[in-house]
């Protein structure tokens, strides 16, 4: 047993007991910080099987952003969890029933088909010492993969535009600043031409008034 | 050498787990969507056990964009969250019940 297979059971069995923790969390903050932990551990089993640069994109794009936000909206709303825990041991037999059904289908289909054969090809390929994942994937992704990667752009753009679009709000009775009001205004809302009789006192007033500014408007109105 | 099978097994294992969380969880939007994430987490090890075995690097590209589609989900999924307690007051599964599914 090499020292890699060891790490991985140690590391795989830490990632089980925070995989259950997320599930059996009273508190959705726990839950989360669970969550937190099985995506380091999953980072750590991940650089075991030679993918290095998806195990610092979990780290850094999961840990780092999507739990962090998870973490903010976890904080933000007032949740009543009592309330959220009805049900829970009721549904638990059903759960722990459905978690069973799947681990053993998956586990017959692996028994089953000998996919431990699989190995022994790939046993074969060693890397060079200076063979980097990155680059590898970098040089995949930007000819073969070219399309698709601007397709998830495009998605993550999305994603930005739909999120600011859904959580923003305009509340009321605040003093801002209008401009799309005061780009659209006309001249007519802001002047007013008042014609006199020009025989009638013409040296003590003009015969056009020209007022300018909208709080003046509001007051001759 | 990490054997594929128990690779293999330990999605099976965490893709269960979440499915129990699901079950468990009912009631709580929050919980359900950290649920979903560590589905598509245990599907990525998938991808990277294949990848790794078969020597082939086309599972990695896949793991990329699987998360770059997770992120944008639980960005909007999140955003309709909030949106949502700030109109009903609570994120109760059962009392989301306005479009009468």
């Amino acid at each position: 047993m090499t020292i890699t297979e060891i790490l991985f059971y140690a590391f795989a069995a830490v990632l089980v007991v925070a995989a259950v923790g997320v599930i059996t969390a009273r508190n959705p903050v726990h839950a989360a910080l669970f969550l937190v932990f099985a995506f380091v551990n999953s980072a750590v089993i991940w650089l075991l099987l030679e993918a290095e640069f998806l195990a610092i994109v979990l780290v850094l794009v999961y840990v780092g952003a999507v739990m962090v936000l998870f973490l903010f909206v976890v904080m933000m709303l007032d949740i009543n969890i009592a309330q959220m825990r009805e049900g829970f041991t009721r549904y638990a037999p059903l759960g722990l029933l459905f978690a069973a059904i799947v681990i053993v289908e998956i586990g017959s289909v692996v028994w089953v088909k000998h996919l431990g054969g699989v190995q022994e090809s790939a046993a074969a390929i060693a890397q060079d010492p200076d063979y980097s994942n990155t680059r590898a994937l970098g040089e995949l992704l930007y000819t073969q993969y070219l399309y698709p990667f601007e397709l998830a752009a495009v998605i993550l753009l999305l994603a930005i535009v739909a999120a600011i679009v859904l959580t923003m709000r305009r509340r009321e009775g605040i003093k801002q600043q209008d401009i799309a009001a005061q780009v659209a205004v006309r001249a007519q809302d802001r002047i007013r031409i008042i014609k006199m009789d020009a025989d009638k006192a013409s040296e003590q007033t003009p015969a056009t008034e020209t007022t300018a500014g909208a709080p003046q408007t509001e007051a001759q109105r | 050498m990490i054997p594929l099978e128990h690779v293999l097994l330990l999605a099976g294992v965490l893709f269960a787990l979440s499915v129990a969380g699901i079950f468990l969880n009912r009631k709580n939007v929050i919980l359900l969507l950290m649920c979903i994430e560590l589905m598509l987490l245990s599907v990525n090890f998938n991808f990277i056990a294949f990848a790794r075995h078969l020597g082939d690097l086309n599972g990695q590209i896949f793991v990329f964009f699987i998360m770059t589609v997770a992120a944008a989900e639980s960005a909007i999924g999140l955003a309709i969250l909030v949106v949502l307690f700030r109109r009903r007051k609570s994120i109760n599964v059962e009392q989301l019940d306005l479009m009468k599914g």
